[in-house]
């Protein structure tokens, strides 16, 4: 087993366990950081794809970012210590029957799938080719998008505050 | 090397994840934690992204840059859906989906 | 000849005043409104005198036909080559007449309602409603075409309407100007598809061609029929149908009497000097027509006139109430105009019974108006419609009592007063060509002096009542129209209008015919001796008279029931037998079938309403298991 084999089986077992905690963690805060363990183990899967940019952007903005933004309002929502109710049966059964299903599908598709793989070097794209890329307007550029996500954080960012703002006192 | 993967191993690793954020989207009543299901789903698709560049189409950078605008949305996403909590904690005072029910049969 | 194009003034500036008093009633100090809309009437009254004048007599020498002129026109709506509705001015002899009459009379009512209406809630409403009117009234007369006339012609209505049910409060007042409304939209019915007709055979709405001798209309007439007549005779039959309802003829003359309900110079300026005279102000200006195509038309319209003329001042003899006394005289007056066009002639003398007509419209105006206002200012100073309860007011109200004698004396037809001239006129017209409807008007003539002198004895002399507080005398505002007026009743009889208003627009001379004059003088006297002796002072004989002639007395009293008969009609047989059913069946079968359906849609909704609970993870179930159960048929049906 080479060490990649290894660093994906170890990556992917994290994902999935702490996917699976964090979603039927009774505790909020918990699976709060059961989610972070998915973030920076997704990171670590980029890395390992050979992707370091998209991994820094990860951490800092995934994982540094919105899991820090969560566990602020859940601060400001919750009591630390409140346990969720335990979910009903019925619901829990139909819903995981039906994801079950839908999981199955998919991989049955997925391994029966036969992709036309042409991995020949694994070079990690250099940053000067991200920036121009990013800024071209060229074929292969991204100027267009990157306007576009600037101004819809822009706005994103706006409607935030007018939303959460205090309403006047009546 | 990285060919000792086959490219379906990290697509049913992230095909995994979807659903387990669906799972979670269904059953969880907490705004908060059903923000987080979200947020897994996207992650999930991230790495299909990824793996389809690399494996795929190794010359280009188009899976690359599609993660790194998802990462972005899902960062507004994240800050109207929060915004959005706290406003309905403020006049509610919880943020359990079935008891914000003002505009519901 | 001068440009009269200003005469767009005319109608205009009381339209503003509407506007203006209207959207500021209620912001406005009323006695400012009260000003504002005398002064701007005022300044209309100049305008129209200024017009008549040039009109009139600042002609070119030599010029011998009034000529009509349009100085205004436009075009309003453009709907094919031929048919178009225009707006527009036209003056000629008869449209000027009525401007100097509306205009007079309309600020004398403005003057004396400044004293009249004092103190009322709703003064500025009171006087936006009088410059409608005004601007309606005025739009009327001006019309160069049918159907801007039809539309005038329906703003008066409203505008009447408004001014009847002005004390919305009362019951009693606002029937009655449901009751107008719906009487002369009736009426107009009639009058609408007259013109249709009318305008379908012609292809116009002009008056100018319409009424040319020499036009095609006139000239070659129509091949048209309906039930054996020609169509032209329905047409203008209608079309008259129209005017007596706004001139209450009879049968249509239920709603005037009623109209009595609104303020007393309201009825003087609506209901008895103007509006009411707007049927036969159409007949006139569609007279030609009248009598070369529709002969048969213009004998309806001499015999309905002379019948009401009759038929009013008869129940007249009998009312208590001083306002519904001068109601039907008003009707039985206008009976007479109509009666005088009905058996006029065309063009020079023959058109004397057109000319008489104008004239006693016009004298009328000004001794109705008179009455009326003298009438309000009895009430205003005893607080009573019932001459029952009035008597020996000479003392009282020394300038009411003078201004009203004289009133009384005119419409008599007392020489030298105005209303011996203009009457006299009629008579002869109607000696001349109708024997029978002559007799009937000098029974009218003297009906007329008795019932005048009995209202005039009723309250001025007779038995000299208590009242509760002394009644004194109007304002200064109230006693100078009256004054005015006075005047006018007086002096308007010398007013040549054999010069100046005739059907063809040529002078002719005047022959007085004293074989018809001297005995209605003295008819007119019998009536005033009768009365006389009757009411002068407090006797039993008209009470005894009314014991032995009771059955008679009864049905006059009573307006001969004609108000039960269309209660009857209406009540019992429209609503009750043919409104009734519908109705059941409206309520029964047709909403009831919508009723269902909607209940049962209901019902529906009610059963599967629970599906949108709006539970956002029971969406997201449903929707992921549709996506999975689909994928898992397509796989299964595709790669089976």
């Amino acid at each position: 087993m080479s060490i990649h084999e290894l660093m994906f089986y170890l990556f992917s077992g994290m994902i999935l366990l702490f996917s699976v905690l964090t979603v039927t963690s009774r505790r909020i805060l918990r699976a709060a950081v059961y989610l972070l363990f998915v973030l920076v183990s997704t990171a670590g899967i980029y890395f390992m794809l050979n992707y370091q940019f998209l991994a820094a952007v990860q951490l800092t903005l995934y994982a540094g970012g919105i899991v820090v933004l969560i566990i602020f309002s859940i601060l400001l929502t919750s009591h630390i210590s409140q346990k969720f109710e335990p979910i009903g049966v019925k619901k829990m059964v139909f819903s995981a029957l039906a994801v079950a299903a839908g999981a199955l599908l998919s991989i049955m598709a997925i391994l029966d799938y036969g992709f036309d793989t042409v991995v020949t070097t694994s070079q990690n794209p250099d940053m000067e080719l991200i920036g121009t890329s990013l800024l071209s307007y060229e074929k292969n550029g991204y100027v267009l998008p990157f306007e576009v996500i600037s101004v819809l954080l822009l706005a994103a960012m706006v409607a935030s505050i007018v939303i959460a703002k205090k309403e006047k006192s009546k | 090397m990285l060919s000792e993967i086959p490219l379906s191993y990290f697509l049913v690793v992230s095909t995994l994840m979807f659903f387990i954020g669906i799972y979670g989207f269904l059953t969880r009543r907490n705004l908060i934690t059903i923000l987080m299901a979200v947020e897994l789903i996207l992650n999930s698709v991230n790495i299909n992204f990824v793996a389809f560049n690399r494996y795929l189409f190794p010359d280009q950078l188009e899976g690359h840059f599609f993660s790194l605008f998802i990462i972005a949305v899902a960062a507004a996403e994240a800050a109207v859906a929060i915004a959005i909590i706290i406003s309905v904690y403020r006049r509610y005072s919880n943020i359990d989906v079935e008891r914000v029910d003002t505009m519901k049969f | 000849m001068i440009d009269f194009s200003f005469t767009i003034l005319i109608p205009l500036i009381p339209f503003i005043l509407f506007l203006l008093l209207g959207l500021t009633s209620g912001k406005m100090k009323p006695v400012l409104s009260g000003y504002i809309g005398t002064l701007g009437l005022s300044v209309v009254t100049v305008l129209s005198y200024f017009t008549a004048y040039q009109y009139f007599f600042n002609r070119e020498a030599g010029a011998g036909v009034f000529e009509k002129i349009i100085p205004f026109h436009t075009v309003w709506i453009h709907l094919t080559e031929k048919l178009h509705v225009d707006l527009g001015i036209l003056l000629d002899p008869i449209s000027v007449m009525m401007l100097v009459v509306i205009t007079t009379v309309s600020l004398m009512v403005h003057i004396y309602s400044m004293g009249y209406m004092k103190g009322d809630k709703g003064y500025s409403r009171f006087y936006a409603f009088l410059s409608l009117f005004s601007f309606s009234m005025l739009g009327l007369v001006v019309a160069p075409n049918i159907f801007q006339m039809y539309i005038f012609w329906e703003l008066v209505g409203v505008s009447s309407y408004l001014l009847i049910s002005y004390y919305y409060e009362k019951p009693s007042a606002v029937s009655a100007g449901k009751k107008a409304f719906i009487v002369t939209r009736f009426a107009d019915l009639g009058f609408l598809v007259g013109i249709l007709t009318l305008s379908y055979i012609s292809g116009t709405f002009d008056f100018v061609s319409l009424t040319d001798p020499q036009g095609a209309l006139i000239t070659q007439g129509t091949s048209l029929t309906f039930m054996g007549i020609s169509a032209l005779t329905w047409a203008l039959t209608l079309i008259f149908m129209g005017g007596a309802g706004k001139s209450a003829m009879f049968p249509l003359h239920i709603w005037l009497p009623d109209a009595m309900e609104g303020p007393t110079p309201v009825s003087a300026l609506i209901h008895a000097a103007t509006m009411v005279v707007a049927g036969v102000y159409l007949v006139a200006r569609l007279f030609p027509l009248y009598y070369f195509v529709a002969p048969d038309a213009l004998t309806i319209v001499a015999y309905v006139g002379g019948f009401t003329s009759l038929f009013a001042a008869v129940i007249a003899c009998t009312q208590t109430d001083i306002k519904r006394v001068l109601a039907f005289s008003t009707m039985s007056q206008i009976g007479y105009m109509m009666l005088a066009l009905g058996v006029s002639g065309y063009g020079g003398e023959h058109g004397l019974g057109y000319m008489a007509s104008m004239f006693h419209l016009f004298t009328h105006a000004m001794f109705k108006a008179l009455l009326f206002l003298g009438a309000g200012a009895i009430i205003h100073a005893v607080h009573t419609n019932n001459m029952n309860e009035m008597g020996g007011l000479r003392k009282y109200l020394p300038i009411t009592h003078i201004t009203f004698l004289i009133a009384c004396l005119t419409i008599s037809g007392i020489p030298p007063f105005s209303g011996f001239f203009s009457k006299d006129e009629i008579l002869v017209a109607a000696f001349e060509s109708n024997r029978f409807l002559f007799f009937v008007e000098y029974a009218v003539a003297g009906i007329t002096a008795f019932y005048m002198f009995r209202l005039y004895f009723n309250v001025f002399w007779g038995k000299s009542t208590h009242y509760h507080h002394t009644p004194h005398e109007s304002p200064f505002t109230m006693t100078v129209p009256l004054m005015v007026l006075a005047l006018a009743s007086m002096f308007t009889g010398f007013i040549p209008f054999n010069d100046l208003v005739t059907s063809n627009g040529e002078a002719f001379t005047l022959h007085t015919n004293w074989s018809v004059a001297i005995p209605s003088v003295l008819i007119g006297m019998a009536g005033i001796a009768l009365a006389w002796v009757f009411y002068k002072k407090e006797t039993a004989i008209p009470d005894q008279l009314a014991t032995t002639l009771s059955s008679p007395y009864k049905w006059s009293f009573n307006k001969f029931y004609i108000d039960e008969v269309y209660l009857f009609v209406t009540k019992k047989i429209i609503f009750d037998r043919v409104s009734e059913p519908i109705a059941w069946f409206d309520r029964h079968v047709v909403d009831a079938s919508m009723n269902r359906i909607a209940w049962v849609t209901n019902l529906a909704s009610d059963q599967i309403k629970g599906l949108q609970s709006g539970q956002l993870q029971k969406y997201g179930f449903v929707f992921i298991s549709g996506v999975i159960i689909l994928t898992f048929a397509f796989v299964y049906f595709l790669f089976n």
